[in-house]
This record gives C-alpha cells, sequence and structure tokens, in this order.
C-alpha cells in the first residue's frame, strides 16, 4: 500500500505510457481502417491524460479538443464515405519490411540517444513547476501558455497561422478546380 | 484524522455514486416530464396508466427495455455496435464531474473545466459515428454522417460563444466563472445576451434535438444512427441524449445566468430570496432550459440539411466571431 501511494505518479504514468504504445501499434497492425481510428482515438485520449499527469493541463484539454475532437473525426468521415472495410495487404510494402524496419529502429535509437545527451546537458532536475510560472509566478498552465505565445512568440505565431490559411486556401483552389472540371466534362457529354 | 485512502478514494467515490444516481434519477424522469410536457402541448393526456398520474412511467420503461432481447445484426461490426454506446453516455457522465451544483457541491473544481467539457462533450460524437457506421445499415449510416458533420460543424460557433465568457471572467474553472459573475454583480447574460443565443442554439445542434434533429429524422432515416439497436444499448443512446442536454442546460445556467447565484446577488434588498437554497436555484435555473428545449420540440418544425449547414456556417461562425470581437473591447476599455 506504501508502496502504491509513494510511486504513484510513477506507476500512472507507466500505464498511460504502455497503453499509449498499444494503441500506437494497434493503429498500424489492425487490418480494419475504422478499427484502426478507434484506437488511434486511444491514443490521443491517452497523450491527454500524460499531458494532465505533467501539469500541461491546457496542452492536455487541446490535444483532446483538437486532435480527438476535430481530426480524427474528420478521418472517420472520409473512411465511411469512401467505404473501405478492408485493406488489401501491399505486396510491396510488406517486400521492403526488413530494410524499412532498419531505417526507422536507427533513427530511433538516435533520437532517444538525443534525448538522453540533451537532458544530461540540461542539467539535474528541471524545475517542474516551468509550464505553469508567469514572470516568476507559479499559475496554471494555461496562463504560462498564453503568456509565451502571445509574448514571446508572436510574430511566429501569427506567421503560422498566415501559413494554415494559405494551406486552406490551397486546398479550396484546388478543389474547386477539379470540380468545375469535372462539370466542364459533364457539360461536354450532356 | 482521517488518512489519505479516505480523502483521496473514499470521499470522492462518495460524491461520484451520489451525483450518478442524481443525474440517472433526473435523466429518467426527463424522458418522463417531455412526454408529459408535449402532450399538454398537443392538447393531450399523456402517459397516465403506470403508477398515480403516470408517475411510474420511466420505472416501468427501464424495466422493459432491460429485460428485451439485445439484438445484434447479423452483418454488424460487432466490437464497435458495442463500443457506441459507451462511448455516448461515458463522456455525457464525466462531464458532471466538474459542474458545481452550489458553494462547495462539486465533485472537483479543476481550472480547465470549460476545456475539458468541451474535450470531453467531442468524444461524444463518436457513438453517434461509430453506431451509425457499425449497424451496416444505410438509414444508420447517413445518420451517423449527418450528425458527424454537424456537430463538427457547431462545435465552432459554440467555442467562440465560451470565450467570450472566458473574456469576461478570466479563469475556464465553471466554479471560478460563477464567483467572476458575483464578483461583477452582474449575470453574463447582460453583456453576453447575443454569445448566449449563440450557445444555446449550438447546444441544441449539439444535442441533436429538434429543429436540428436531422441525425435521427423518422420521416426518412427510420430512426438514423440508432436505427438497429435495441433494449438497454437504445437505452444507452436515449439517456446520452437526456444527459447531454442536462450538461448543456447546466452549463448555460452556469455560464450566463448565475450558476447557484440567486437573481441580483448584490441588491440587498432582495435578500428574502436567500430563504431559497442555491442548490434550488441552480435546478430551478437548468429546469427551465430543459423546458425550452421541449418547448422547441414542441414548436419547430426540422430544417433541411443545407438550410442547417448554411445557419451554423453562414450566420453562426461570422456573428459569434463579431460577437467574440465586441466583447473582448468591451472588456479591455472597462477594465483597462
Amino acid at each position: 500500500m506504501d508502496f502504491l501511494v509513494q510511486n504513484f505518479a510513477v506507476l500512472l504514468f507507466s500505464l498511460l505510457a504502455v497503453l499509449t504504445v498499444a494503441g500506437a501499434i494497434g493503429v498500424v497492425t489492425l487490418k480494419n481502417p475504422v478499427h484502426s481510428a478507434i484506437s488511434l482515438l486511444g491514443t490521443f485520449v491517452m497523450v491527454a491524460a500524460l499531458f494532465v499527469l505533467k501539469h500541461a493541463e491546457f496542452l492536455g484539454a487541446v490535444q483532446l479538443l483538437v486532435y480527438a475532437g476535430g481530426i480524427l473525426v474528420l478521418f472517420l468521415f472520409v473512411i465511411m464515405l469512401v467505404n473501405v472495410r478492408k485493406l488489401r495487404p501491399e505486396s510491396a510494402f510488406l517486400s521492403n519490411l526488413a530494410p524499412a524496419a532498419v531505417a526507422v529502429g536507427t533513427l530511433f535509437g538516435v533520437m532517444v540517444a538525443l534525448v538522453m545527451v540533451l537532458s544530461r546537458l540540461a542539467g539535474p532536475g528541471a524545475d517542474p513547476t516551468a509550464l505553469r510560472t508567469v514572470e516568476g509566478q507559479v499559475l496554471g498552465n494555461t496562463e504560462a501558455v498564453g503568456w509565451v505565445l502571445y509574448r514571446t512568440y508572436l510574430v511566429p505565431f501569427e506567421v503560422v497561422s498566415v501559413i494554415l490559411l494559405v494551406a486552406m486556401i490551397g486546398a479550396i483552389v484546388f478543389g474547386r478546380r477539379q470540380a468545375s472540371l469535372e462539370r466542364e466534362e459533364e457539360g461536354g457529354q450532356g | 484524522m482521517h488518512g489519505p485512502l479516505y480523502d483521496l478514494v473514499l470521499l470522492p467515490l462518495i460524491k461520484i455514486v451520489v451525483v450518478l444516481a442524481a443525474v440517472l434519477l433526473i435523466v429518467a424522469y426527463l424522458t418522463f416530464f417531455e412526454r408529459k410536457l408535449l402532450s399538454y402541448m398537443q392538447v393531450r393526456i399523456g402517459p397516465n396508466r403506470v403508477g398515480p398520474r403516470g408517475w411510474l412511467q420511466p420505472i416501468a420503461d427501464g424495466l422493459k427495455l432491460f429485460v428485451k432481447e439485445d439484438l445484434v445484426p447479423g452483418q454488424a461490426e460487432k466490437f464497435v455496435f458495442l463500443l457506441a454506446p459507451v462511448l455516448i453516455m461515458a463522456p455525457a457522465l464525466v462531464m458532471f464531474s466538474v459542474i458545481p451544483f452550489g458553494p462547495e457541491l462539486w465533485i472537483t473544481d479543476i481550472n480547465i473545466a470549460l476545456l475539458f467539457i468541451l474535450g470531453v462533450s467531442s468524444i461524444g460524437v463518436y457513438g453517434v459515428i461509430l453506431g451509425g457506421w457499425s449497424s451496416n445499415s444505410k438509414f444508420s449510416l447517413m445518420g451517423g454522417l449527418r450528425s458527424a458533420a454537424q456537430m463538427v460543424s457547431y462545435e465552432v460557433p459554440m467555442g467562440f460563444a465560451i470565450v467570450s465568457v472566458l473574456l469576461m471572467a478570466r479563469t475556464l474553472s465553471l466554479v471560478g466563472i460563477v464567483e467572476a459573475q458575483k464578483a461583477a454583480h452582474l449575470w453574463y447574460i447582460v453583456p453576453g445576451i447575443l454569445a448566449f443565443g449563440i450557445y444555446f442554439i449550438c447546444g441544441v445542434a449539439e444535442t441533436n434535438r429538434n429543429p436540428f434533429d436531422l441525425p435521427e429524422a423518422e420521416s426518412e432515416l427510420v430512426a438514423g444512427f440508432h436505427t438497429e439497436y435495441s433494449g438497454m444499448k437504445f437505452a444507452f443512446f436515449y439517456l446520452g441524449e437526456y444527459t447531454n442536454m442536462l450538461v448543456v442546460s447546466s452549463l448555460a445556467t452556469i455560464m450566463f445566468f448565475g450558476g447557484w447565484l440567486r437573481p441580483f446577488p448584490n441588491v440587498a434588498w432582495l435578500s428574502f430570496l436567500d430563504v431559497i437554497p442555491p442548490l434550488v436555484w441552480f435546478l430551478a435555473k437548468v429546469g427551465f432550459f430543459i423546458f425550452v428545449y421541449i418547448w422547441f420540440r414542441g414548436t419547430f418544425p426540422r430544417y433541411r440539411f443545407d438550410q442547417l449547414m448554411a445557419v451554423g456556417w453562414k450566420w453562426l461562425i461570422p456573428l459569434s466571431l463579431v460577437n467574440l470581437f465586441v466583447i473582448g473591447l468591451g472588456v479591455l476599455l472597462l477594465k483597462g
């Protein structure tokens, strides 16, 4: 019992981490795309929980709201509209499995090594309240994110929003061009 | 005095059980309330056979659904078919964990409560989509697709309306929002009347209620996404809808009508109103919004789907942006 109470955070983190990874594995191994999407939903929710566990409540809530609530719904929408019940195993992909595994494994190893080296360089014990601190005062994660986003990184933030707007307009323009082309073809036949 | 076991496990557990039992009982009687109210609006009597004046009708309905055969269509996707009702019911109930019913009357008060509710409620849409898809019936699929488009569209103006409340209260905690209204000597309905209108319209759309009940439009889709469901699984969809109505009404009360506060909380000569406990004020306000929901159903014809999308995208979203701008400007000028 004492062991449970003392290591509660670590145990919770381990459980959530295992579930996150299990969900991610499910996304790529499940045959049915809808099952993959549900698995991805599980991963998103677990990542949100991990954020909350690390005192980044704002990021956790936004993760849930944007990824689980918005983006994945659109994924499902597309899957259901085109009605893919089962994915055919792609033989071309399967034949390249071994080199792909080596490449991805190497990349993963490099990333883990990099994180370990960087965290060693950063020195022992980063401040656990760093994500909640505004000008030396511990407030909340929401305030801290807002402060950093709209004061320190205001210009990059605005630039990103413009880039996203451009991407959106571009997608609409391409979509419309195709639709109008199809209409012309139909008009030509009729 | 008490150990950590009491503080961390037992006390929250008791609170959760009490709130859960109360919510489920209220939801069960909401179905009765709706049937009665609709009958009176249509000059009928409504259910009056089970118990005195029909008061035991919800219990009888519950028992019937409980013992009914649980049918799973042969062509259905079994696992997803089972998961969908859970995905609708669980988020709806989870949201009550952050709703304050009165002073010190809440399960927990977190500093991201509004975001939490928005996030969790957006999970609820999966129940509808997946239920529609897994039934493997064209009516269900159409209902699920409609619902997905509708709920994603109306989440946007709803979010903007909520952000305008956030600007005024400067906190995401629901308890904090009520206390901010007490400190401001003002219910937020006064500056936020437009925000409230947008919020409530979106709330009705999010809960798939009339006049936005296209996902289950019976004249074209049989029963929409829950056509193939029966027994307790159907009951989950049904109860989930009412629980969500309760959440939307509670949030409207908390954000715009002062939560558990009495009207004009700072006018001294009205203090005789304090005889009525805060919890009753809260429930009365929530009850009023539930009544409005049912009133809508008894009054308005259903939208066409393109009209529904036009209202959402061409009216509510621009309107909510204008509202956000005006309220932001007001807050900036008044608070400096």
